[in-house]
């Protein structure tokens, strides 16, 4: 059985006047697959992303996200991608149950649907002594859980998840993979980014991005395997090291 | 000792930031805070820079008390806060030159501590520091926190959200600035980077869980540990989660880190299960465990204390 692509990224370029940050970058993701996006800082893993979440425009080369250009139909891939960041995830002056009805109304649920949903995701996170509480007085951790479990609420196909996991406690970090796995195991696709190299291997497959090209793509053991090491971490250092 | 605490507490509203926090570093170590966010690690720091007053317990750095001799604290100690808070608007070279000034120094004078640092940003050095990229930012706030030769040296999370190399090379040069008898506390949410400080101290909701060298840290974990892995992760994850005989299970890599109730545990058994689950390519190793195990395993047990 052929997998079906859910991203299909084909040349996208983007340059900000003469500097090229991202260059002739090409790939797939398929259903269910979890991508992780790798790169140094500055290598231009934002910037793509941004691309494919249709906020940013390509200068050339196409991407179709969830079935659509990003170029032409950027508000229909903007519907069908749940998105979450390290910087911005949640208002933290607004209860958890209320940052679950405003992102529920921002993406059109209905009443009832909010509803239904806000109870599964409490329960869900056991946080039902906190869903009256100020999302800003929660640990970090348990933020990031609860701004994934909002990003899913309009049922997504693809998650973007940029550095999801920074400074986040072990355990919970853990847990959070744990949700990523669930997901994926439904048929979500995760398109993430992280500094932790350990979180790589936990990756279908894995790019790695250096001065804005792809230099390498596959799983993790194949990688390893190409570059001869025995980790993500001495991939990435190989890689990043030879090209400077 | 270069930095003493001694019974340190502290408390924001109702929140125990720090709760009876006591250790030594000594002169010349590189000493690592290792916690998450929100352990209380930025707290500790400021206590000992004297940008915050403990409520219970006393502090020095350098010799010098946290409360009563602050003002020599601040001439003898440089520090790096987690959040950049240099100036934008000035240049590399101004904002070098306006820290050396402020404490009675001039760049030529200490060239020789920040020289290493400083040539890899010195072509830039007409550049507004709120131009850099974050490595060079974390260069310059480093070389602006080393001017005045301090003897201690306090970098709260310099490495956090910074990519593998720039860390790996961040740690080097902390490893030089080392040999040139600068006392360093440092603080990281990397458990990986923990293994490179001379001693750590694993901190966990404002309490100090252990203080040890990172080898006998890794040699406390208690009970034996296991790799394990099969060809579908997640299914793997739930059925070692409803294994009867499993302590824990976390992912580690590719890899899931298993930790049996019982000591008369073997292996073969959880093969056995694993293939009756119908899981394939089944790998059960005996390991040894991380840091991050350690950490994982004692926090775990802190919680359960609380409860």
């Amino acid at each position: 059985m052929k997998k079906e692509n859910v991203i299909q990224v084909e040349n996208l370029t983007k340059m900000f006047g003469d500097f090229t940050a991202v260059k002739n970058i090409s790939f797939e993701v398929g259903r269910g697959e979890v991508f992780g996006f790798l790169g140094a800082n500055g290598a231009g893993k934002t910037t793509a992303m941004k691309m494919l979440i249709g906020i940013s425009k390509p200068t050339h080369g196409k991407a179709t996200v969830a079935g659509y250009d990003v170029l032409t139909h950027a508000e229909k891939v903007k519907r069908n991608i749940g998105y979450m960041s390290q910087r911005f995830s949640l208002y933290n002056d607004l209860t958890i149950k209320e940052n679950i009805v405003f992102f529920g109304g921002i993406y059109g649920l209905s009443s009832s649907t909010i509803k239904e949903k806000s109870q599964t995701l409490i329960n869900e996170l056991g946080l039902h002594d906190k869903a009256n509480s100020l999302v800003g007085s929660l640990p970090l951790g348990w933020k990031q859980k609860v701004a994934f479990s909002v990003a899913l609420l309009h049922n997504p196909k693809i998650i973007f998840l940029d550095e999801p996991t920074g400074g986040v406690d072990p355990i919970t970090r853990r847990q959070f993979w744990e949700m990523i796995y669930r997901e994926a195991s439904k048929g979500v696709t995760i398109f993430v980014t992280t500094h932790y190299m350990d979180e790589a291997e936990y990756c279908d497959r894995v790019s790695i991005m250096v001065a804005g090209k792809i230099e390498a793509l596959d799983t993790p053991k194949n990688l390893k395997g190409q570059f001869q090491v025995d980790s993500m971490n001495k991939v990435f250092l190989k890689l990043a090291r030879n090209i400077e | 000792m270069s930095i003493i605490l001694n019974n340190i507490s502290k408390s924001y509203d109702k929140v125990k930031a720090l709760d009876d926090i006591s250790f030594e570093v000594k002169p010349g170590e590189l000493f690592g805070l290792i916690g998450p966010d929100g352990a209380g690690k930025t707290t500790l720091f400021r206590i000992l820079t004297t940008l915050l007053i403990q409520d219970e317990g006393s502090a020095s750095v350098a010799g010098y008390d946290v409360l009563k001799h602050y003002k020599d604290i601040r001439n003898h100690v440089g520090y790096m806060p987690g959040r950049f808070s240099l100036y934008q608007d000035l240049t590399v070279e101004e904002n070098l030159n306006f820290f050396a000034t402020i404490f009675g120094t001039t760049i030529a004078e200490n060239y020789e501590l920040i020289k290493d640092i400083y040539v890899q940003i010195e072509p830039f050095k007409n550049r507004r520091a709120g131009k850099l990229s974050g490595g060079m930012k974390q260069k310059l706030a480093l070389c602006c926190a080393l001017i005045h030769k301090p003897k201690v040296l306090f970098l709260d999370e310099p490495t956090t959200g910074v990519d593998p190399v720039s860390r790996k090379e961040f740690w080097e040069m902390l490893k030089r600035l080392q040999q040139k008898d600068i006392t360093i506390l440092v603080s990281t949410p990397y458990m990986d980077e923990a293994e490179l400080c001379d001693r750590i101290a694993l901190i966990s909701d404002g309490k100090i869980l252990e203080i040890n060298t990172p080898e006998a840290i890794r040699t406390l974990f208690p009970k034996k540990i296991y790799k394990v892995r099969t060809s579908q992760i997640y299914q793997l994850i739930m059925d070692l989660r409803s294994y009867p005989e499993t302590h824990s299970a976390y992912p580690f890599g590719e890899y899931l880190h298993f930790t049996p109730k019982t000591a008369s545990f073997v292996a073969e058994d959880l093969e056995k299960y694993l293939i009756q689950r119908e899981h394939r390519d089944i790998e059960v190793m005996e390991t040894v465990a991380t840091i991050e195990d350690t950490f994982m395993d004692l926090s775990r047990a802190n919680e359960l204390v609380n409860r």
